[in-house]
């Protein structure tokens, strides 16, 4: 690993930059951490949902009479069993729901709206019996035509999905009913000034195939409805709280009436936000008194829940004869899926944003098409975009007959560079990613072999703050109980308990740390926008900080001195004349007498600080199939402090593979009646660790002003660059530029027989 | 998935008569890799699953002067660890060792993997290029019929009720001979192939001409191929890249793939030409390399 390490005459931290064992980590490696799959409760039923085999039909009638009659069905869930919602948004934290639509989404009402919708679901003794009664459901369909690009979507023609969606254009809000849910437009200074300044101006149309985040465990839910009418919900989630709000509001419980348990989670990546199963099992338990657990397959996990866009996205990008970018234009229009909300927003804030442009216009458009409801996944939108802006930037460069990464240098953003969406940048690592594969060996090593290629990219990623919450127990051993409330998709637990042993100056194996649920914790927004080792971990500064005054008011008491002349320094607590206790001494104390020592962080931070990456490939093609082979591949970040760096490694590693993915085989791929024909891992083509070289990261370490240990968020960049990348090395070895993904073997080859003709 | 019963006999007549008694709603299983999972999405439903592996004909693995027998049973894992029938039946081994990973290879069958019929199976075309036998058991007795017969659509062939594949009769092969399996895959492994190759050639003793080839097809067609043709086109022709081009142009004049999500028509036309002509160079290689066979 070719990890840009600190000199280790200079340490700044103890604890930070090391890299611990995960507190998870045997649990885990032995089996015997608890997935939601794992749950048994006294008298558990099992739940199973009855999906539409249809893209788009109207549900004529629903006739569940036979499936009620088999012996062993408990309960039968329907729309209509979860209460009517108001057209209500509901904020989540990071995004926002339509309650209706997400009812609708839940349990559809009287239209399918993608194959794979959730039409009913039955509880049963056995999972055997609740699948027998799901075919005995009779539901009597109108057909309607399957509406499955966002071009035809966008015709004016074309059958539209939601009869309550109207286009909001421009900020205006129009009252046709439209499949284009939204338009919006960014604009920054004079385009048609900007072209006319440019030497060369390149303009390519894309397309992007719909993908899925492929985590390894599916969807799963539990529920308990008391006879007090409090909810329990057990599940694998991004984030409790979302769930505990998105269930109360759309069941109409109190919101301190539901609690939810997050059990272990196999990966989430953006896609385990909104709720699926949790309502459904919980209407079940509600029928039926008992407790209900609800588990999807793969091909559910597929077909029912969000993957993200696939977009149609043109671009235009001029530069004058220095390799100045003189004005950028991007078309974007993003699936939505069955409801609007496609990440169109961040992926026109993300479309240029690794460039210093002067002028610029980005048009933004949701469109909703006969597929699922799209999720957040990884820096949702910007891979996408970035497809378009890297590679006609390699069109560009090309042109003008300049290297590519010196006109990455030569444009990069930097402080004070406004996007053309508005804000303007702090202190941000674009150049030093771009420099630090300039100085990579990799860069440097040229390539020799026949229809081999090297292609760059590069990539934004905003990162978010929002709301977290940590509570500290110190106990009589020195130990301390770590409680916060961010589920643990990546290793967060450690990356938190290092930040608090460092703030602490005790060591990390004195934390353990625990994901608690909703009502052991206080409020904390989702596990997304690579803001938990941040804002998380800013809470848990603050509760590490919280513990030290108290020593200090504790010493200060106890050595009868006035409270400023004691202080918290490693890890104990000094007095004048010499005098100290380290932390285990005070902590033994603590439960002796006088008051126990608990703290507490509460935090909202603003400043999460943008990450950039650049990506280096190298790739040979076979020319005769349009196989792509990865040679050597290595990233570059901007990681701002690196707490566990073995752990940023493998997001950037997980993020780039994810990219790699995306960018050569996964689709989905739909007949003409809308239905997926790929919804197993052996045809949706995930890369496995055959298909892949190590993938080397580079850490490049610029702080964060915004964080007292200088975070950046990690996780979501390194999914950017990759396709763009990879089409980049793709051209450069055998001359065909990729315009549309994925970059499989068929596609491939099809552009060489062109080119060959 | 509904319930079924199962029932393991131990012997071939025992096997057909459950067969035979249960009208078609009985199922013969040896792996199971196939059939446990068709079962449980639901694509077939049997009320019987007959265990075929306890019957001792069905795991018999012979290689003599008569040539190779291959129970039906015979997991993959005992061919590919075979060194004769590595050097022998060269594309048996190919096919062998890239059938799902190692568990799956652990139980997976040859003889399951061409009862099930799908047109991408990995083995089948090995078994066409090497003139594989399929015997049959059935109420009426032992019938044989050669695999490029076997198949007829995407899951069908032409067992009738009661009966089920004992064995797969392979012929001897000589000195000089040489065979291979290639398919094409988006990945490296875990996955299905977009085309398969299997080839199989005798050259004359100086190594310079064919004597005789045969070639078959996979995932280019309802069911795989047998480019006879093909084959036909470089018997008695000098070894070169020219009448192998030839070989692989008649060779992608059959297949008539279809558009999905493994690949286009165009595509796959294409790559039958180009593995075409990779399989049966390999084959040549290997021929140039096999000094004695197990013919008598």
């Amino acid at each position: 690993m070719s990890t840009v390490e600190k000199p280790a005459s200079t340490p700044k931290y103890k604890v930070i930059g090391t890299r611990p064992i995960r507190h998870d980590g045997t649990d885990k490696v032995t089996g015997r951490a608890k997935y939601g799959a794992d749950l048994r409760l006294t008298g558990m039923l099992s739940g199973v949902v009855l999906r539409s085999p249809h893209a788009h039909a109207n549900i004529k009638s629903i006739d569940v009479s036979a499936a009620e009659a088999l012996p062993g069905v408990r309960a039968i869930a329907l729309c209509g069993d979860i209460p009517d919602a108001a057209n209500k948004i509901a904020e989540l934290g990071e995004g926002s729901v339509n309650l209706q639509h997400l009812r609708h989404n839940v349990l559809a009402e009287n239209k399918v709206l993608y194959r794979g919708h959730a039409i009913a679901a039955v509880a049963a003794d056995t999972i055997h019996i609740a699948e027998e009664a799901c075919k005995l459901i009779k539901v009597e369909y109108e057909l309607l035509p399957p509406v499955m690009t966002v071009l035809d979507a966008m015709k004016p023609d074309a059958p539209v999905l939601n009869a309550d969606v109207k286009t909001n254009s421009l900020g205006e809000q129009t009252d046709k009913p439209s499949n284009i849910a939204k338009h919006f437009r960014f604009e920054l200074g004079d385009i048609a000034k900007g072209f006319a300044d440019a030497k060369v101006i390149v303009e390519r149309e894309f397309h992007t195939a719909t993908v899925h985040q492929g985590y390894i465990e599916p969807h799963n839910a539990t529920a308990m409805w008391g006879q007090d009418g409090h909810v329990t919900v057990w599940c694998s989630t991004q984030g409790s709280f979302t769930v505990r709000q998105q269930v109360a509001e759309l069941m109409h419980v109190p919101l301190g009436h539901v609690k939810v348990v997050p059990m272990e989670i196999g990966g989430g990546f953006g896609g385990k936000i909104a709720v699926y199963l949790e309502p459904v099992a919980a209407i079940l338990s509600k029928k039926t008194g008992r407790p209900v657990k609800v588990l999807m397959n793969r091909a559910d996990v597929f077909e029912g829940t969000g993957p993200t866009p696939g977009s149609y996205i043109k671009v235009k990008m001029g530069a004058d004869a220095n390799g100045k970018i003189t004005a950028a234009e991007a078309y974007m229009a993003y699936e939505a899926g069955a409801f609007p909300g496609s990440p169109i927003g961040a992926g026109a804030m993300c479309v240029f944003a690794c460039y210093d442009i002067p002028n610029g216009k980005i048009d933004g458009f949701d469109v909703c098409v006969n597929k699922p409801r799209t999720s957040a996944y990884r820096a949702p939108g910007a891979t996408n975009a970035a497809m378009a802006t890297e590679t006609v930037i390699e069109e560009i460069c090309e042109k003008l007959n300049m290297c590519p990464l010196d006109f990455r240098l030569k444009n990069a953003a930097k402080e004070g560079t406004r996007r053309i969406d508005g804000p303007v940048f702090p202190r941000v690592g674009m150049v030093e990613s771009l420099e630090a594969i300039q100085n990579s060996e990799h860069w440097k090593t040229p390539l020799s072999g026949k229809n081999q290629g090297r292609g760059i990219a590069s990539g934004f990623w905003f990162n978010c703050g929002l709301k977290s919450a940590a509570t500290a127990t110190v106990n009589g051993d020195g130990t301390v109980g770590l409680v916060e409330g961010s589920t643990d998709i990546g290793g967060s637990r450690t990356g938190l308990a290092m930040q608090f042993a460092e703030a602490l100056g005790i060591t990390v194996d004195q934390v353990v740390p625990t994901v608690a649920d909703t009502d052991g914790v206080g409020y904390t927004d989702v596990t997304g926008g690579s803001r938990v080792t941040f804002a998380t971990g800013w809470a848990v500064y603050e509760a590490a900080l919280d513990i030290s005054r108290q020593m200090c008011k504790r010493m200060a008491e106890e050595w009868e001195v006035p409270v400023d002349q004691v202080k918290y320094e490693n890890g104990g607590v000094t007095g004048p004349d010499g005098k100290r206790l380290g932390f285990a001494e005070i902590a033994e104390k603590s439960v002796k007498h006088g008051e126990p020592i608990v703290g507490k962080g509460t935090v909202d931070p603003q400043c999460p600080g943008g990450a950039f990456a650049t990506h280096c490939v190298d790739v040979e093609v076979d020319p005769e199939t349009g196989k792509v082979h990865i040679l050597r591949y290595t990233a570059s970040q901007d990681v701002g402090t690196a707490i566990h760096p073995a752990y940023v490694e493998g997001q950037i590693q997980g993020g780039a593979v994810q990219g790699i993915g995306w960018g050569l085989n996964e689709e989905y791929f739909y007949d003409d009646k809308g239905t997926m024909r790929n919804s197993t891992f052996l045809d949706y083509r995930m890369p496995t660790c055959l298909d892949l070289p190590m993938i080397e990261t580079i850490l490049v370490e610029v702080p964060n002003p915004g964080h007292p240990y200088g975070v950046r968020g990690v996780g979501e960049v390194p999914i950017v660059p990759p396709p763009a990348a990879l089409a980049n090395a793709i051209y450069n070895a055998v001359g065909v530029r990729m315009q549309q993904l994925p970059m499989s073997p068929p596609r491939v080859m099809h552009e060489l027989l062109k080119k060959n003709k | 998935m509904r319930d079924f019963d199962y029932a393991a006999p131990t012997s071939v007549a025992e096997a057909v008569k459950l067969l035979q008694d249960h009208n078609g709603s009985a199922r013969p299983m040896a792996g199971g890799t196939d059939l446990i999972d068709q079962v449980r999405v639901g694509r077939i439903s049997p009320d019987l699953v007959v265990d075929i592996k306890k019957i001792a004909e069905l795991n018999v693995l012979q290689i003599g002067s008569d040539g190779l027998h291959v129970g039906a049973a015979v997991p993959c894992y005992r061919l590919y660890h075979d060194a004769m029938i590595k050097d022998l039946y060269s594309a048996l081994t190919d096919s062998a060792s890239i059938i799902g990973g190692i568990q799956i290879q652990s139980r997976a069958s040859i003889g399951g993997n061409l009862c099930n019929s799908g047109p991408a199976a990995d083995s089948t075309p090995s078994l066409i290029a090497l003139g594989a036998v399929a015997v049959i058991a059935g109420p009426q007795g032992n019938r044989e019929v050669a695999v490029e017969d076997f198949c007829t659509g995407p899951g069908k062939n032409v067992l009738g009720r009661g009966e089920f594949l004992v064995e797969l009769k392979f012929p001897a092969r000589s000195a000089n001979s040489g065979s291979a399996y290639q398919r094409f895959i988006p990945r490296n492994e875990m996955d299905i192939a977009v085309v398969g190759v299997g080839a199989a050639v005798q050259l004359d003793a100086s190594g310079k001409n064919f004597v005789s080839a045969r070639i078959a097809l996979g995932a280019v067609a309802a069911k795989p191929l047998f480019a006879a043709e093909a084959g036909k086109l470089l018997a008695g022709q000098p070894v070169s890249v020219e009448t192998i081009q030839k070989a692989a142009e008649a060779a992608r004049a059959i297949a008539t793939p279809i558009d999905d999500m493994r690949g286009t028509v165009e595509f796959r036309k294409h790559v039958t030409g180009v593995l075409v002509m990779r399989v049966v160079q390999q084959a040549v290689e290997r021929a140039l390399k096999t000094k004695s066979g197990n013919a008598p």
